[in-house]
């Protein structure tokens, strides 16, 4: 079974999803950051492909992307690092990144080689929808990879329910409408959001992301939703002065302390 | 009929809407309404009034003698260079701000690379009275200072774009970042880029250059068709405008001309279409330079309005069919054509512009061929760079 379905089988409150970007800040960092972020309380890793002109992306993220870029980050150069991460991460791995890499990598190449190193599902933010079902879905299903969706708080009720009916894994509901990592803390508009998607009663969970950055945060998403994403944050953590993994075991655990 | 773009927003096997989630709303709204807007009474009632009384159009198609002369074949200019604020660019930034008006916005963004879409946005929007924010790299705001002087004076705010390049693909970024942030904006995309229905709705704003030639053409030559047209590329706009109601009619030659930059085996160009691949950027499947792993690769050209790594995807689509032919154009081509015609015919062509002119001593045409070259905008904003790198 994909790790992602069985996770949200195990566990149905408070995930934590947490978000870095691949080859930052060192090229080799990927493996343990990732392997850091799961083995101290992450439910899930979503490792970012960096792309150089990430239009969702606020200036954190851009510029992670920027400096993986230069050390020579790449999607072949992430797929040969986590080629090394079978073993050592139990958590689901998530690739999050634009779709013209994946597109150069080429689709079907991509998806076999992603699905062979252990990667779970795949967020694409610039993939439509109509795309994806016309062009994709049959290649993600063949390698068992899932596609996450992500909705706003612009998104029509009747788009939801679409995006619902094709997800599988889980939605990426996007806090606010914003890039990353533009607004922390979460306003009484946006509880009336998360409000009104968890009465839709949606048959795939869902994980708030955009604008979480501590625990408090954390916590207070997890309320409306089945856990939370956390991105810029992270990066933020890990791109101090020292050890960035060791910086990123502890910002995991002090989430979920 | 088969340069139009289909019911899904493509043309051929380019185009479409790779958009983040976060600006479906906006631009579903948008292919929803658009051709029933533009297509109104009273858009197009609002449209030729101001392109008639405030643009100053239709723009003249003159017939250059003295360059005619030294090229050996009969060469027209279509004047858009007289347009108000001096370039094409006007004619869809009119366009689009009746079309916000009519979806209720009162909140405009846009990019810029040589300013000109940003002066024509900010005009539109002082006559329109409404808030403007205008995205232009850092780079592009010190090589076109008068530029961002008008949008000033006009009432813009100019925002820096400091990520990337520092020029027009970093401000389309910026923008884009900007409209995922403030959804109650419109953005007026400066170019036949973008998601559809942008390329489309562009081309259609901008196709009044060619359906005016028609009709000019026939008064000065007897017939419609001229034999071929040239325009420069940057994004595509005044290219496909010039094109527009001429691409069915096959025996006129399309040429479209990029910016070669240093030269296109430098490394440090603009010419999409020589060493660019088919990939997804800004929104839309084209044609764009970039690396084997699909990272953008940033362009160069002396020209801010065509240093843009990529094309249109209609424009993609014509490359891809053959229906125009590509060429590049380097820098010091581009200038010395740009000087030829201010001593030939005592106009100052925006360095864009001088790109298409810098055609004709590539191209041999025969002496009767009536060529038509898209003078798309006006020089005064390139004095600068006249003054320190052309020889005069
Ligand atoms: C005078 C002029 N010509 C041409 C261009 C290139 O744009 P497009 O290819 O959309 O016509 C610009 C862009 O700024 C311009 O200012």
């Amino acid at each position: 079974m994909n790790k992602i379905i069985q996770l949200f089988k195990e566990k149905q409150k408070d995930v934590l999803a947490v978000y870095f970007t691949a080859g930052y800040p060192a090229l080799e960092d990927t493996l343990d950051i990732a392997t850091a972020i799961a083995n101290n309380g992450a439910d899930l890793v979503e490792i970012g492909i960096p792309f150089s002109d990430p239009v969702a992306d606020g200036p954190t993220i851009q510029n992670s992307s920027k400096l993986a870029l230069d050390n020579g980050m790449s999607v072949e150069k992430l797929l040969e690092q986590l080629e090394g991460a079978k073993k050592g991460i139990e958590a689901p791995v998530v690739l999050m990144g634009y779709l013209n890499p994946v597109l150069q990598y080429g689709v079907e190449a991509f998806c076999e080689k992603a699905s062979s190193v252990g990667v779970d599902g795949l967020i694409l933010p610039d993939l439509p929808l109509a795309e994806y079902e016309s062009e994709y879905k049959d290649i993600f299903e063949r390698y068992g990879l899932l596609n996450i969706f992500l909705i706003t708080p612009q998104t029509s009720d009747k788009r939801i329910r679409q995006i619902d009916s094709i997800s599988e894994g889980f939605i990426y509901m996007v806090s606010s409408t914003s890039t990353t990592g533009a607004k922390t803390g979460i306003s009484k508009e946006q509880e009336a959001y998360f409000e009104r998607i968890q009465k839709m009663n949606l048959k795939n969970p869902t994980l708030i992301g955009f604008g979480i950055s501590n625990a408090a945060t954390f916590q207070q998403a997890s309320q409306f939703s089945n856990g939370a994403i956390i991105g810029s944050a992270c990066i933020k953590a890990i791109e101090k002065e020292g050890n960035a993994a060791v910086h990123a075991a502890k910002f995991v655990k002090d989430i979920v302390a | 009929m088969q340069f139009e773009v289909d019911e899904n927003g493509y043309f051929g096997q380019f185009g479409g809407a790779f958009i983040p989630e976060m600006l479906h709303p906006n631009i579903q709204e948008l292919q929803d309404q658009y051709l029933a807007i533009i297509g109104s009474d009273q858009f197009k009632k609002d449209f030729d009034h101001l392109l008639k009384d405030y643009v100053g159009r239709p723009s003249p198609l003159y017939f250059a003698n003295r360059l005619s002369q030294q090229y050996g074949t009969q060469i027209y200019l279509k004047r858009e260079d007289l347009n108000h604020t001096g370039a094409h660019k006007i004619n869809n930034t009119i366009g689009q701000i009746l079309l916000a008006k009519a979806l209720g916005k009162d909140k405009i963004i846009a990019e810029t690379g040589a300013g000109q879409h940003g002066v024509a946005t900010a005009t539109v929007c002082a006559l329109a009275g409404v808030e403007c924010i205008v995205y232009m790299g850092e780079i592009d705001i010190a090589r076109q200072k008068p530029n961002v002087e008008r949008m000033k004076l006009l009432g813009a705010t100019v925002v820096p774009a400091t990520s990337g390049s520092k020029t027009l693909k970093d401000a389309t970024n910026e923008a884009m970042r900007h409209w995922i942030n403030h959804p109650d904006a419109h953005y007026i995309i400066g170019s036949t880029v973008g998601p559809h229905p942008y390329p489309d709705m562009v081309a259609k704003f901008q196709s009044v250059i060619s359906a005016e030639m028609r009709l000019q053409l026939k008064e000065k030559t007897g017939n419609t068709n001229p034999d071929a047209i040239i325009a420069c590329v940057g994004g595509g706009s005044n290219a496909m405008g010039a094109f527009y109601h001429y691409l069915d009619a096959e025996e006129v030659r399309l040429i479209a001309v990029e910016a070669g930059g240093h030269g296109v085996a430098s490394g440090a160009t603009a010419a999409t279409t020589q060493i660019g691949k088919s990939g997804v950027l800004h929104g839309s499947k084209t044609l764009f330079m970039q690396t084997k792993d699909g990272q953008v690769v940033e362009p160069y050209s002396i020209s801010a309005g065509l240093d843009y790594p990529g094309i249109g995807p209609s424009h993609a689509h014509l490359f891809e069919t053959k229906r125009a032919e590509y060429i590049s154009i380097n820098d010091e081509e581009a200038l010395q054509a740009g000087v030829e015609l201010c001593r030939l015919e005592g106009i100052i062509p925006a360095i864009e512009s001088a790109h298409a002119l810098a055609a004709l001593s590539t191209i041999k045409f025969k002496r009767e061929a009536v060529v038509v070259v898209n003078l798309s905008g006006r020089g005064d904003k390139d004095l600068e760079t006249y003054i320190t790198k052309a020889v005069y």
